[in-house]
């Protein structure tokens, strides 16, 4: 097996009363694309925010390639600054044009001088086909062009992880396609992702392994094939039944 | 978008639609120059035609006396515009701290924290003359620091009243930023600091601006009530004439300045809005 990138170690999460994660462990190992399935409010933003550090853990570790991040003497910038996030929505920041968002890491935590890092980010603009938008602002660009960034943006220092979280999910569905495709391609280049989607089909296609939440526990973890099609639990059957209905 | 730069072929009907919207602008633009004609023609003849208007015209309008008080009135104003800029500074940074001790969450900050909404409220609360008053005639009279200059002790009122006013909108500001920016910007690897000073001021501010200029442009009129204090500004050198000639023109003369002294502050803001509202918006229709 690949080397493992994300360690997720019994993991609890609780706001005061609420167990929202309850024991979660699983690996995600190098290249692979592991997305997390689950209905509305079962934890995966919650989870993903508690790997890119946004939130702290109540309990368990998480180790990221062999680091555990959970220990508070470590730099969490640094461990941010090495792990890629998109978000549902409101990821540009709207004050800056699309260069600037892109290059705004690379400048001000990797101190890169502006043109080697604008050098860069126009080649990744270049590759999705937006770098006549560079001088744009996030407002003029449409919510599949504004994700998209977003991606190169998470994409500009080479990420050992990269996390994406329902990033279709404020998307009118023709703008769907063009962002999942995008995923397509970046996965096929051997990135590291760990998704929350509601797309079952992108995630049947997509991922190497599904992970499905209930009530903040693993209630199934396998392929696709396996958890999606071929589960015997049937509070999971029903699940996914009701989703391709 | 620039339309009429790019040639499209365009079909009939929008031409029509354009040639329209043009007939359309410039019949706003007569109606306009004429009710201006008719509001102003309106007010002369009324003005005109008012018994007492000679006499007004004389006690307010006087160009002699306007002339021989303008440049006494100029030298005050220079006072005036003093006490606006130190205030400016005072207010800035006052204004600030109070807004992050408000904004702050931490728990050791909490009796700061009460004090600075206590403070922002009642201040908010009291008319600035009273506070001029307070300053003005109640710290001299403690008697612990000497004799002090009026313009200190103005620039100490004005700060003491508009820094309550600018916490207020800094804080509405920072506040209204999405916590989903901050996010965005902490999960790319900025420190909290970098975030605040790229992200979250940068916005803040963008949405601030009028308001703050609002502010400002209240302070300015405010710094002339420094004259209750005894202090030659533009106001009092304008009363003393006053008193001397029996002629009200020098109010006149102040107001005129005081006017003036705005008025680049108003452009810069128009613009500055308009720009940026050029830049982040999708053109719309409304
Ligand atoms: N900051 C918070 N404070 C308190 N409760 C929270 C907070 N963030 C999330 N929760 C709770 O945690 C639970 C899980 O939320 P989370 O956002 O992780 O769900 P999700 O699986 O991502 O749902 P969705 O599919 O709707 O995005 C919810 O019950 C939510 O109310
Ligand atoms: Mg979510």
């Amino acid at each position: 097996m690949e080397q493992v990138v994300l360690k997720i170690d019994n993991v609890v999460k609780r706001f005061g009363e609420n167990t929202v994660l309850d024991h979660v462990s699983f690996d995600v190992h190098k290249h692979e694309t592991v997305a997390i399935l689950g209905a509305s409010g079962s934890g995966k933003s919650t989870l993903m925010k508690c790997v890119n550090l946004l939130e702290q853990v109540s309990d368990g570790q998480i180790w990221l390639s062999g680091t555990d991040i959970t220990d508070p003497r470590i730099d969490s910038d640094e461990i941010r600054a090495r792990i890629g996030i998109v978000f549902q929505h409101f990821n540009l920041f709207s004050h800056m044009s699309v260069l600037n968002n892109v290059t705004l890491a690379a400048r001000k935590v990797f101190k890169w001088d502006r043109d080697r890092a604008e050098a860069r980010a126009m080649e990744l603009l270049k590759r999705i086909g937006m770098d006549q938008k560079a001088k744009e602002y996030p407002d003029r660009l449409s919510g599949g062009q504004q994700q998209r960034v977003a991606i190169v943006r998470a994409l500009m220092m080479d990420p050992e992880l990269l996390l994406l979280d329902e990033i279709t999910s404020a998307l009118d569905p023709l703008l769907v396609g063009e962002v999942l495709e995008m995923v397509e391609e970046i996965k096929s280049q051997g990135a590291t992702i760990l998704m929350a989607t509601h797309e079952m089909h992108f995630a049947h296609g997509a991922a190497d392994r599904v992970v499905l939440l209930r009530n903040g526990k693993i209630a199934e973890i396998g392929t696709p094939e396996e958890v999606m099609d071929n589960s015997t639990d049937p509070e999971t059957q029903a699940f996914f039944r009701i989703l391709k209905e | 978008m620039k339309e009429k730069d790019l040639d499209f072929e365009v079909s009939p009907i929008e031409q029509e639609r354009q040639a329209y919207r043009k007939r359309q602008g410039r019949r706003s633009i007569l109606i306009s120059i004429a009710s201006t004609f008719v509001l102003a023609g309106a007010i002369a003849a009324t003005l005109h035609f008012a018994p007492g208007w000679p006499r007004v015209q004389e006690t307010f309008f006087s160009a002699h006396y306007f002339a021989k008080s303008f440049p006494l009135v100029l030298d005050g104003l220079w006072l005036n515009v003093r006490v606006l800029i130190y205030s400016l500074i005072g207010t800035a940074i006052f204004g600030t701290l109070l807004a992050v001790v408000r904004i702050s969450k931490s728990p050791v900050l909490f009796p700061l924290r009460a004090l600075a909404l206590a403070y922002t409220t009642i201040m908010r609360g009291i008319p600035m003359l009273v506070v001029l008053y307070i300053v003005g005639f109640g710290i001299p009279g403690l008697g612990l620091f000497g004799r002090i200059p009026i313009e200190i002790l103005g620039t100490v009122a004005v700060t003491m009243s508009y820094s309550a006013y600018i916490a207020e909108v800094l804080r509405a500001g920072f506040q209204d930023v999405s916590p989903q920016q901050r996010a965005s910007a902490r999960s790319i690897g900025l420190s909290s600091g970098q975030t605040v000073r790229l992200v979250i001021i940068p916005q803040a501010l963008r949405k601030i601006a009028p308001a703050l200029m609002n502010d400002f442009i209240a302070m300015q009129k405010d710094v002339g009530l420094i004259s209750t204090l005894g202090a030659i500004d533009a106001v009092r050198a304008a009363q003393v004439q006053v008193a001397l000639t029996f002629n009200f023109t020098p109010y006149i003369v102040a107001s005129v300045l005081f006017i003036l002294m705005s008025v680049p502050f108003i452009i810069l803001n128009d613009w500055y809005t308009a720009k940026l509202r050029k830049r982040e918006q999708t053109g719309g229709m409304v």
